[in-house]
């Protein structure tokens, strides 16, 4: 096509999208149903750069897909209705959604029509039936490890294979190196493991056991995932958290993200052996624990957001927590020297696990991940919730896109989350820490999403009369998982564990 | 830089909760609830293995929020080693498996290979309370049920997730079963 008929892909999407009515009580990003045709158009476009995909998910008859324009401030979703159970692939023209779709078919049975890849990614073939979420036929249980690779073929290559029991205190996943020597051609992930119905759990249920099941789809992230849904819900019913509330939340979050980020770089360093690190980030990231412990009941903070507010702190918690910092903040301050004039460790982790830009761009790869690789995302930012909308913090970003800046982003953003943590804890608000949802009747819909410390969490909900027709979460690793297969690449297999910590993808809140 | 830190780690007291000889009187700062299971930990350890056991920890469905505390058994304050409890990355080496999650059907057979691998006399303990009875995850088409009903299960740590001083108290606990029990 010659360059003066040619619109770029983003002013295409955004056409495709212009002048439609948005679905009445969808809040607060519009939704729009659109037909096959236009369906196919949209995936088009993304595949071609104009925007990011967020989410793709199903629910009975029909598929849904939250999206980002490029350079629209405001996500979207779009629906489609199945159309004899099936639906235009988005993953043809858009590998990031490639799983998605997988795991929509194995869980509905709509069939992605034209995906490249038509291999089971949830269903292990061991649940008895087929689409458990869709019509639930009977089915024949499978050897779980019946699963077609894909293939490699070259001379002196071997292959590898890990999993799913690890060898550490980790979640279980299936990982298979082939290898030529000392060096990995080709990573191949199976993941599912962990698959605990998630959706179907959420799906036709209250407002608090779905929000308990959402507290424990990925313990690491619960406040996260909490925060995010309790966003949601209160966007759908018209609702806002007193604002004790909403500080409360923002000191859970940055607490949650900076206990992470310190057990994240110790272990980053003892993947290279260098055990000092790690024993030190160890006894921080307990301080951090206990207190939080002492501040609001529970060390993880599982269960403290709810829709509507959160649980309250326990008398003095702003005193101890800002105990806590002023013990960690010093000692730390001497680690991240330390890791930074050791050249025998950081002879490790540089230059190694590299990924591009152009791939974290194309997969919208979230935190760490895409922030080591020039990809300046960051939720809080970008689509800002309270308290972060009047807050001032930087989002660190770094290019090299190795291990090592995949540390640093994570060593900057404990001092930002700290920074946040004095002012917020300076300055708590008093009163209450929760309202009451208004009873409705009828349909209301609500999506949010927050910055968990591995990246972006994406809820969305639909409320009927009170109840939670459907629900559906994402976790950001969907769309960090496939980059570590890229990480990998010609790098030795003993830089596995080192690539993999630094990405540190959630298992279990990937496989849901 | 590192000299320093060093050197200031080889003068400085250890920041494991010191774990006190029965004659010892306690040291004002001590976690009373540690120091005494500590104690009562190594003396039934060494009774039965002599110094020591191993565990290998086996996540059979979990949400990651009991590895974490698992995990951080083994960090300076906890540190677990003193105790001759240590942690292994196969079965083969191990006496005790760990097991959290509500077994998911996808991870039933790992676990049931996992649980063959693993010579006798062996235990099984069940971390979480999703390990104890399913948890919020018993409703589903994808899991199986409580570690119990996949493997036999010896000890419970209910918890949500366990803190790892409950952790330690349930590994005691499992030892004192244990001594009073023949090789299964």
């Amino acid at each position: 096509m010659p360059m003066s008929t040619t619109i770029s892909a983003n002013q295409r999407l955004a056409k495709l999208l212009a002048d439609r009515a948005p679905v009445a009580g969808h809040r607060p990003w519009p939704r729009y149903e659109i037909d096959h045709d236009a369906w196919a158009a949209v995936g088009q476009a993304l595949g071609e750069g104009g925007g990011d995909l967020l989410s793709l998910w199903g629910e009975k008859d029909n598929v849904h897909m939250a999206l980002r324009v490029a350079g629209e401030p405001v996500p979207c979703v779009v629906s489609v209705r199945t159309r004899t159970s099936d639906f235009p692939s988005v993953g043809r023209f858009h590998p990031p959604a490639i799983r998605l779709e997988r795991a929509v078919r194995d869980l509905y049975d709509f069939a992605p029509l034209g995906i490249p890849d038509r291999r089971p990614w949830l269903d292990h073939g061991a649940w008895g039936v087929r689409a458990p979420l869709g019509s639930r036929p009977p089915a024949a249980r499978r050897d779980p490890a019946a699963y077609e690779f894909l293939a490699v073929a070259g001379e002196g290559l071997h292959q590898i294979p890990v999993g799913p029991v690890h060898a550490g205190i980790i979640e279980p996943g299936h990982f298979r190196f082939t290898v030529n020597g000392e060096t990995v051609a080709r990573l191949e992930e199976r993941l599912g493991y962990v698959h605990r119905g998630v959706d179907g759990l959420l799906t036709d249920t209250d407002i608090d056991p779905a929000g308990r099941v959402i507290a424990r789809i990925s313990g690491d992230s619960t406040v996260a995932y909490s925060f995010a849904y309790a966003r949601a819900v209160e966007e759908a019913l018209d609702v806002d958290p007193p604002p004790r509330a909403k500080v409360l939340r923002g000191i859970m979050a940055e607490l949650e993200r900076v206990a992470n980020h310190l057990g994240d770089i110790g272990a980053i360093c003892n993947d290279a052996s260098f055990s000092l690190i790690h024993a030190h980030c160890g006894v921080f990231r307990e301080r951090v624990l206990a207190a939080t412990d002492r501040a609001f009941n529970h060390r993880l903070m599982m269960d403290r957001i709810v829709p509507g507010g959160t649980e309250d702190a326990a008398p003095g918690a702003a005193r101890f927590l800002q105990q806590m910092i002023e013990e960690i903040e010093a000692p730390f301050a001497e680690i991240v020297q330390l890791y930074d004039s050791t050249p025998s460790l950081q002879d490790r982790t540089c230059a190694t696990g590299v990924v591009s830009r152009a791939l974290v761009e194309r997969w919208a790869a979230g935190g760490h991940v895409g922030r080591a690789s020039g990809r300046s995302f960051d939720t809080r930012r970008d689509l800002p919730y309270a308290p972060y909308k009047d807050a001032s913090f930087e989002v660190p970003l770094l290019t090299t896109g190795d291990v090592d800046a995949r540390v640093w982003i994570r060593i900057r953003e404990i001092g930002q989350s700290i920074a946040l943590l004095k002012r917020w804890l300076a300055d708590i608000p008093g009163g209450e820490t929760r309202v009451a949802l208004p009873k409705f009747e009828g349909t209301r819909e609500g999506v949010a999403m927050t910055e968990a410390f591995r990246g972006d969490v994406l809820v969305w909900v639909r409320i009927l009369d009170g109840r939670i027709a459907r629900c559906h979460a994402r976790d950001a690793s969907w769309f960090q998982w496939p980059l570590l297969e890229a990480a990998i690449e010609n790098n030795i297999v003993a830089d596995f564990p080192l690539c993999n910590k630094s990405f540190n993808c959630s298992y279990a809140g990937h496989d849901l | 830089m590192r000299a320093r830190l060093l050197l200031r780690s080889l003068f400085a007291r250890p920041l494991t909760t010191p774990a006190p000889r029965p004659d010892a009187a306690p040291q004002p700062g001590d976690d009373p609830l540690l120091a005494e299971l500590g104690r009562a930990l190594e003396m039934s350890a060494r009774k039965l293995y002599g110094r020591s056991i191993t565990i290998r920890e086996v996540d059979a469905g979990s949400c990651n929020g009991c590895e974490l505390e698992i995990h951080a058994l083994n960090n300076p304050i906890y540190d677990v080693e003193r105790f001759g409890i240590k942690f292994a990355a196969s079965p083969r080496h191990a006496d005790v498996l760990l097991v959290t999650g509500p077994v998911t059907h996808n991870m039933r057979v790992a676990l049931e290979r996992t649980y063959a691998a693993t010579p006798g006399p062996k235990w099984v303990v069940a971390v979480g309370d999703c390990a104890a009875g399913c948890g919020v995850f018993a409703e589903s088409y994808a899991t199986v049920g409580a570690v119990d009903s996949v493997v036999p299960v010896d000890l419970v740590i209910s918890g949500c997730p366990p803190k790892p001083v409950d952790l330690l108290k349930g590994l005691l606990t499992l030892m004192e079963k244990a001594t009073g029990k023949a090789v299964r």
